[in-house]
């Protein structure tokens, strides 16, 4: 809403609140003005001019020398190049020392040997937008009304002595989408008093009676509480007066004819948007409102023919639809040029119905706004009788005697109690009885005392928000003043703050990947089909379908995520097309799967960590050669994590093929339990033909699910004393199959070699052709201990001989020499 | 044979003052005190001394051998200093050069300002909740006072999965959640981050998706006072104890009494300047008093108790403490972004 600060100061005197000031002691009351721009963009010296005879230019053949008076006492000659200036016009004239918007300067010229002694101005020359002109005055000079007064100043005429408070109105205070409404808070704010119009007073009796021309009946009463329409006749379609068309300009609306434009302005005076019928064309004079039926269509003003839906309000006559109910008139029963008698509709619509049929079509005007956030039923009749006065005395109406109305029902205004006691235990406040009383007076409600510091406010239908007594607190908070409210401490028990074991567990592994020398991504929620089914195994399997949004706003953000890795692939892409090829990128954040085709429950989100390593852990330097990324580093990051968490025993690393992956080089990761253990990620490298379709070198990645982490992550620190007895070491090499996994013969060892041995590693892996093709050497250290005494060397090769015997039976393993 | 002894040292005291290199030092050493070297030569024929005479040139000669000890002591610890110092020099490196740098990694800056304010609550007696970032339409709207066809729900344009199903638009259906899992116990605290969701077109300010951490307190006599104390808390230890916040009237369908609210411009302390565009204030949150109505759907009596809530977007607070120009780019994960928050 755009309201012109001086038709807002026809309502309130606001003389000594200069239109800044107003801004601030609005915005800091809850009605926020983002800007107030002067409606005057630097015009000055520039007056109405008569112009008095017109003749071409001896030398230029698009230019016209006029003759003009421009109440200086002497006429002006002045060359224009206007197509459209004429004799007889009245017109701007920039006089001689003029300033106009944009740093022009009007001075003594010579145009082509002709000497001009000013400028006839156009709307855009005087920083008028022009899109909110007719479109006969968007092209050339603007052409004033044939009464204006000769010499007169045209920042007078035109209304731009003025300021524009551009409003930000929050949906609860629909009631200041009206001059009026902001026009109450003003006088709130300031406590002066208001001037409010009195239609009724205006209107003359009739001797035509308005029950013979038009009836009205409401079928769909659900959605139309209250319709009222008004009869004019002899209306004379013309131009409005230019003190109104100013207004329009200033509140962003566009002049059209005089009646259209009363309607808009009463629209923007009471908040209640009107509509104009041409009688002519409503058949039998038979308003009807009901709803839409299956198959009808209706041509709406704008030419485009409507599919109507059975949920649309319909505004009918006799035959057929003539305007779809506070969203837009139907062409076929429009005020033209040759339009005679009025039927003037003032109503009330359900707000959610015009929303739903506003949307759907695309149409959202000034109208449906004001619709869809419920106008005051106290204003259908008041806005009826004030455009009707104005169209007999702008449009030289006849208004004929009485209103044709429907009334379903006719809320009542609301009944809020509330005591004192409240206010100030709710607000922290020690206001007295007669502080609270006066903010009722500001607001005008009439506020009844009850005893006990007891109020029984009843609230103007204007302020329909005010529903409740937390409603009232919030006037009685805002009016006396938010920074007025003291600065206390909350009473009571004191609590303790402290994170849930997920939610530490979430920040000792951002902590941990960080210093492992990973970035944390943020990456989006949602993503495309194509990359929500690039690791089915991560996905929720081959079959899981991802899950869709209804309305997407683009294919790439279409599907809700279904694992995290296509995010950071896209982000490892992303960073190496500039040229920052070495990533290591982290996530946390949650996945989506359902069981569901079509959701009926919510989906489960899964808590996940993905990481992807690509390029070199270290680059060259002058010291070494750089060092790419291999399987060992992703690894390597997750031995880490599940050392943190106390569940490095717990979890095994088995080859496995999953799509997406490279089928060699990936392992799925099994959280061991009591029945053998689940799957609960991967970690491994890329498909080559995925790294070569994103143009990645070897990228090395994993994701999985943080949920069994949470459950069994163990911070419990079991201490053992520092061990006081000696251990022996030996080392054993045995040639196995290639294909033998390093784990399974570390596993084995365990097994065999029994409670003395205290670790085994793996610290040489060979291949070579001495070995035979297909074969591999491994070389383990193992550590034995006892915890009590000094082991044997008899004890020691006992169970070192165990172990031997373990890998030649399970792994054909042979000693190596 | 003193004569000879002191003609020895002579001789010998001359050489070593010639010695230029450690083989020769050692030379000198076997040729004059060695075991076939001149000095034992010439002893042995104290055999032929008199009983007075011996004590006399035995001292004599360890005076000569201590003196030709003695230098040569010296000329060796010369020459290992020197050799010392040789290989120092040779060992010499460019320090300038850089170092084995250990791994650098990161924290998102987003997560690096969650954590603080969560930080800065977890010590005002705050506990963290969490909720669905899909979420049904009773929680995200419904139990908010956001009944269907609201017109405050075009505020948040939503991204529907069914038309019960949604993406959540902020993190308050969290508050209904949380109450309700507190089954009426009093105090409630909480802080509830987290991603959300609005259909907006995305631009230097505007992303689909964003953060929001939201603050409720719930219990028998929660005061709009207490709300103004409590954010001037939060606010003086996030930005210093110099800031101020101002609050102003709004509305939210959730509260009631609403407000936004500025804090005193960190840039240039109130003074008025670009980042806040010349009015010495920054809005940074909403808030207000939590409406009976969603007190209701939470299982609480608004009779009984009252309480307070706020929001925040993560991503504005994130713009303005590293003034960062365009929201994108915390989403890119452009590692030269990423890479700058490295710090503590």
């Amino acid at each position: 809403m755009n309201v012109s600060y001086r038709w807002l100061s026809e309502y309130i005197d606001l003389s000594g609140i200069e239109p800044q000031r107003l801004a601030e002691m609005l915005t800091r009351g809850g009605i926020e003005i983002d800007a107030v721009p002067s409606r005057n963009l630097g015009v000055s010296k520039t007056v109405v001019g008569y112009v008095k005879h017109k003749e071409k230019h001896p030398d230029a053949d698009k230019l016209n020398v006029c003759t003009v008076d421009a109440g200086l006492g002497e006429d002006l000659q002045i060359v224009c190049g206007a197509p459209n200036v004429a004799a007889g016009q009245k017109v701007p004239v920039a006089l001689v020392g003029a300033k106009l918007p944009g740093d022009l300067a009007i001075k003594n010229a010579k145009l082509r040997g002709v000497e001009s002694q000013g400028m006839i101005c156009s709307a855009r020359e005087l920083g008028i937008n022009d899109k909110l002109l007719p479109k006969e005055l968007q092209e050339g000079i603007l052409v004033l009304p044939a009464d204006t007064e000769i010499g007169a100043d045209i920042l007078e005429v035109l209304g731009l002595n003025d300021s524009v408070l551009e409003l930000d109105l929050t949906p609860n205070r629909s009631d200041c989408l009206s001059m009026l409404g902001v026009a109450y808070e003003a006088s709130a704010l300031t406590g002066r008093p208001l001037r409010l119009p009195e239609p009724e007073k205006e209107l003359y009796p009739s001797a035509d009676k308005t029950a013979d021309r038009v009836s009205v009946s409401i079928e769909a009463e659900a959605l139309c509480p209250h319709y009222a329409a008004r009869y004019i006749k002899g209306v004379k379609i013309g131009p409005s007066p230019l003190w109104m068309q100013n207004r329009l300009i200033a509140a962003g609306i566009r002049p059209i004819s005089n009646v259209v434009d009363i309607t808009n302005y009463v629209m923007l005076e009471y908040g209640q948007p009107l509509h104009a019928f041409d009688a002519a064309k409503v058949a039998g004079g038979r308003i009807g409102v009901r709803l839409a039926r299956e198959g009808e269509t209706l041509e709406t003003l704008d030419g485009q023919t409507r599919k109507l839906e059975p949920h649309m309000l319909l505004i009918t006559d006799a035959e057929k639809p003539i305007a779809l109910a506070g969203v837009m008139g139907g062409l076929n029963s429009e005020v033209t040029a040759d339009t005679v008698d009025i039927i003037l509709e003032s109503a009330r619509f359900d707000g959610g119905s015009v929303r739903k049929t506003s949307r759907q079509l695309g149409l959202r005007s000034e109208a449906s706004a004001r619709f869809e956030k419920e106008v005051d039923p106290s204003r259908v009749r008041g806005a009826l009788d004030r455009a009707a006065a104005l169209m007999g005395r702008y449009a030289e109406g006849l208004v004929t005697e009485g209103v044709a109305e429907a009334v379903v029902s006719r809320p009542e205004p609301a009944i809020v109690e509330l005591t004192l006691d409240r206010v100030n235990r709710l607000l922290g406040t020690s206001l007295s009885s007669l502080e609270v009383k006066t903010i009722w007076s500001r607001l005008q409600f009439a506020a009844e005392e009850t005893g006990n510091g007891a109020w029984r406010v009843t609230v103007p239908t204007r302020r329909g928000d005010m529903t409740r007594d937390v409603d009232l607190i919030e006037e009685v908070a805002r009016l006396h003043g938010y920074d007025e409210i003291p600065t206390t401490r909350i009473e009571g028990p004191t609590t303790t703050g402290a994170l849930t074991k997920s939610q530490a567990i979430r920040r000792e592994l951002r902590r941990l990947l960080a210093e492992a020398g990973l970035y944390e991504a943020v990456s989006y929620s949602v993503t495309s089909p194509a990359n929500a089914a690039r690791f089915p195994a991560l996905s929720g399997g081959e079959a899981a379908k991802p899950i869709p949004l209804a309305m997407p706003m683009s294919e790439e953000r279409s599907v809700l995520r279904t694992s995290l890795l296509p995010s950071l692939v896209e982000a490892a892409a992303y960073n190496l097309s500039r040229r920052s090829g070495d990533v290591a990128l982290f996530e946390i954040a949650g996945v989506f799967h359902s069981e569901e085709a079509a959701l009926t429950t919510l989906p489960h989100e899964k808590p996940r960590l993905a990481f992807l390593l690509t390029g070199n852990r270290r680059t060259a330097a002058w010291n070494r050669t750089a060092e790419p990324y291999d399987f060992f580093d992703a690894k390597g990051v997750l031995e880490s994590v599940f050392a943190r968490l106390g569940l490095a025993e717990s979890v095994a690393y088995e080859a496995s093929q999953p799509a997406g992956f490279h089928p060699g080089r990936t392992a799925a990761l099994k959280l061991r339990d009591a029945h053998g253990g689940e799957t609960i990620g991967y970690v491994g490298q890329l498909h080559p033909d995925l790294q070569r379709e994103y143009d990645l070198g070897d990228a090395f990645v994993a994701e999985l699910e943080l949920a069994p982490l949470y459950a069994r992550a163990d911070a419990r620190i079991a201490y053992r004393a520092l061990p006081r007895f000696p251990a022996m070491e030996r080392d054993l090499a045995v040639v196995v199959d290639a294909g033998v996994a390093g784990g399974d013969l570390v596993g084995a060892i365990r097994a065999a070699a029994g409670e003395l041995l205290e670790s085994v590693r793996v610290f040489d892996v060979y291949t070579g052709e001495r070995l035979g093709a297909g074969k591999k050497s491994v070389a383990l250290a193992l550590v034995y201990r006892h915890a009590e005494r000094t082991l044997t060397d008899e004890e020691v090769t006992e169970a070192h001989a165990r172990a031997v015997q373990e890998l030649a039976q399970s792994f054909g393993a042979e000693l190596r020499k | 044979m003193k004569d000879r002894l002191e003609a020895l040292r002579r001789e010998a005291l001359a050489q070593l003052q010639e010695v230029a290199d450690p083989g020769r030092l050692n030379d000198l050493r076997v040729q004059y005190l060695g075991k076939k070297g001149q000095l034992t030569e010439v002893l042995r024929g104290m055999g032929g001394l008199s009983a007075e005479e011996r004590p006399v040139i035995g001292q004599v000669a360890n005076d000569v051998r201590a003196a030709i000890e003695g230098v040569i002591a010296e000329k060796q610890a010369a020459f290992d200093r020197a050799d010392t110092e040789r290989r120092l020099a040779a060992e010499t490196i460019d320090v300038s050069l850089p170092g084995k740098a250990g791994a650098r990694g990161g924290i998102h800056p987003l997560t690096k300002v969650t954590q603080e304010i969560e930080d800065i609550f977890l010590g005002m007696g705050y506990t963290v909740a969490e909720g669905p970032e899909v979420e049904t339409d009773y929680f995200n709207f419904e139990a908010l006072n956001l009944p269907k066809n609201h017109p405050a729900r075009d505020m948040q344009d939503s991204f529907y999965i069914t038309d019960e199903i949604l993406l959540r638009t902020h993190t308050s259906p969290v508050q209904i959640r949380t109450m309700q899992a507190a089954n009426g116990k009093t105090p409630l605290k909480v802080i509830c981050p987290g991603k959300v969701y609005r259909r907006d077109d995305d631009d230097a300010t505007h992303s689909f998706m964003f953060h929001q951490i939201e603050g409720l307190v719930v219990g028998p006599n929660i005061r709009m006072s207490d709300l103004k104390g409590t954010l001037l808390q939060f606010v003086q230890q996030m930005y210093g104890a110099q800031v101020q916040i101002r609050l102003r009237p709004s509305f939210f369908p959730f509260t009631e009494p609403s407000a936004e609210v500025d804090v005193t411009c960190t840039q240039c302390g109130g003074h008025g300047c670009r980042m806040c565009k010349h009015t010495g204030w920054i809005e940074i949150l909403g808030c207000g008093m939590v409406h009976p109505k969603v007190l209701e759907h939470g299982g609480y009596d608004p009779k009984e108790v009252s309480g307070f809530a706020f929001g925040m977007g993560v991503e504005r607070i994130a713009l303005l403490k590293y003034d960062i120009d365009d929201i994108r780019h915390f989403y890119n994960n452009d590692l030269r972004f990423l890479s700058q928050f490295a710090r503590m």
